[in-house]
């Protein structure tokens, strides 16, 4: 009695995946028909988010955030350097992202992956666009010292929306960051000042003590995919390769829209469909917002 | 309301377009086009045999290379590559030679502001003098938000730099058809109103972005029908005469 039913589920789970991988697309707008995606998640709604800061000891900033199975590692590494001459009274940022071959089977060692500087850009443009960070509280001496953060964002699983969890990343490593106590030596150069060091106070601090980045309104984004008269925000990697119009809308805390993009694509977007993005990208701001104000004040309490 | 432009231009107005095709002998085909100062030069050899890794060989793929004026090819570069592929694989009928590439190299003769738009122009017009097959073309088109919140369209170089935020757009050229007027419609919009691409850089409401695409929308009609003119029947039936006289 238990024989025949075992071999009629099993055989109709195999039929199941068969037609995944012959029909993705037919497979795929089945569910669409129904509102629903594979994974269970209605049209509209994002993946399990979770933000863990701190997680690198040794650098002056760092997250890791969880989109599903995407993961994103930042870290932030602060250095002092020589202001340009164009704006004497800055710091600066330098973001990189990292696709490493652990991160998905397209992605090979040795040549960096065709997103990476892409993804890199972006976000570059993103944070410069959106004004987040003063960069002149990133200036120690005028003219002669300044800081560099460097922002290391490496992507350790790329399962789909990599843009979202590195622009979250970033952000919640930004909000983590500590800007170490420096001091001026009698050559008058700036130098770090470790916590031994400290202890003795030769030096004059030019920094007292440890102090946070002011973060003003901080964006996050949304991408979305447009596939007939669907949307479906915060696709896996499977579901970017099978229907191909993306459309990645970034707002900030105060509601401004920092980027809308849409790179091609076989679906024309109307102004229905923005409006529909922005609406889903306007709710989802606001959780982010709350996940990211938990994860700080539980690094407050340790 | 109305901003005085250095050049002299009002809000809604184009700089001087400039078009010329087959000016290269090798390339299967190739367009310059000019807006303003921004030039740029578009080649394209293909479909050639073969496909590269990670592409579909069931469908023609494109491969597009940039060449900025002086220097090396950076993240802007690469990025504007990655866009102009996608903008391109999205109008071609790609179906048609499979396992075959398509290059597309894009060269900046100069660059005067609204770069991308000019380079999407200056690819389309070269994809149709090199014979590839395309559902429709594409025009592109830069618009500008001040810190006023007044639009402006084609901005320059210097203009860019004083804007709070600058978008490029793609949309579909118009549609001129002897079929009745609801055929060209999705829904109840024209399809030459479906965005394409979409490209922002700074911040802006949201509803100075839907003022964009309306200010876009009317500028890519007269964009569209620049194209119309520039390549006609007429330039292939005279470049047919002139390969049948030889």
């Amino acid at each position: 009695m238990g024989l025949p039913n075992v071999s009629e589920d099993l055989s109709s789970e195999m039929e199941v995946d068969a037609f995944r991988r012959l029909f993705p697309l037919r497979y795929f707008e089945r569910h669409l028909a129904e509102s629903i995606r594979p994974d269970g998640r209605p049209l509209g709604k994002a993946r399990e988010t979770s933000i863990f800061l701190g997680a690198v000891a040794s650098a002056n900033g760092s997250a890791l955030v969880k989109i599903g199975s995407t993961t994103i590692l930042t870290a932030i590494k602060m250095e002092v350097m020589t202001p340009s001459l164009e704006s004497p009274d800055e710091g600066c940022l330098a973001i990189d992202f990292h696709m490493p071959p652990i991160c998905s089977p397209i992605v090979r060692p040795g040549r960096p992956a065709e997103a990476s500087p892409v993804v890199s850009k972006q976000l570059s443009d993103t944070i410069s666009s959106s004004k987040m960070i003063d960069l002149k509280e990133l200036s120690l001496v005028s003219g002669k010292a300044a800081w560099m953060a460097y922002l290391d964002i490496y992507c350790l699983d790329a399962d789909g929306a990599l843009f979202d969890a590195a622009l979250l990343s970033a952000v919640a490593s930004l909000s983590h960051l500590q800007i170490p106590v420096v001091a001026m030596n009698d050559d008058g150069k700036i130098v770090l000042v470790s916590e031994e060091d400290g202890q003795k106070r030769e030096q004059e601090p030019v920094n007292k003590e440890k102090r946070k980045l002011t973060l003003r309104s901080i964006p996050f984004s949304l991408t979305c995919i447009l596939h007939k008269n669907y949307i479906l925000a915060d696709p896996t990697a499977e579901e970017e390769s099978i229907m191909e119009t993306h459309v990645t809308v970034v707002l900030d805390t105060s509601g401004q829209l920092i980027s809308l993009y849409k790179p091609g694509g076989p679906v024309l977007a109307y102004t229905s469909a923005i409006q529909d993005c922005a609406a889903l990208t306007r709710q989802r701001v606001k959780e982010l917002k709350s996940f990211l104000d938990k994860a700080n004040s539980a690094m407050e309490v340790e | 309301m109305e901003t005085d432009r250095p050049d002299g231009r009002t809000p809604n107005q184009l700089r001087p377009l400039a078009c010329s095709c087959s000016i290269l002998h090798r390339a299967h085909g190739s367009a310059s086009w000019a807006q303003g100062e921004t030039k740029v030069l578009a080649a394209v050899y293909g479909p050639k045999a073969g496909t590269k890794k990670n592409e579909n060989p069931e469908k023609a793929s494109i491969e597009v290379i940039w060449k900025p004026k002086t220097g090396q090819i950076g993240k802007l570069e690469k990025e504007y590559e990655m866009i102009l592929k996608r903008t391109l694989e999205s109008i071609c009928i790609r179906t048609i030679y499979p396992n075959t590439t398509t290059s597309v190299i894009v060269q900046v003769v100069h660059d005067d502001g609204a770069l991308l738009p000019c380079a999407i122009n200056a690819a389309c017009t070269a994809l149709v003098d090199a014979g590839i097959p395309l559902k429709h073309l594409a025009v592109a088109i830069c618009c500008s938000v001040t810190d006023s919140g007044c639009i402006i369209l084609d901005p320059t170089k210097e203009e860019e730099e004083k804007m709070k935020a600058y978008i490029n757009l793609v949309f579909p050229n118009t549609i001129v058809s002897v079929l009745p007027e609801r055929s060209s419609q999705v829904g109840s919009e024209p399809m030459a109103h479906g965005i394409m691409t979409s490209v922002t850089q700074g911040a802006m409401s949201v509803d100075d972005y839907l003022h964009c695409l309306d200010r876009g929308r009317a500028a890519s009609a007269r964009l569209s029908e620049f194209v119309r003119k520039n390549i006609g029947p007429k330039s292939t039936w005279l470049g047919r005469m002139g390969f049948l006289c030889r």
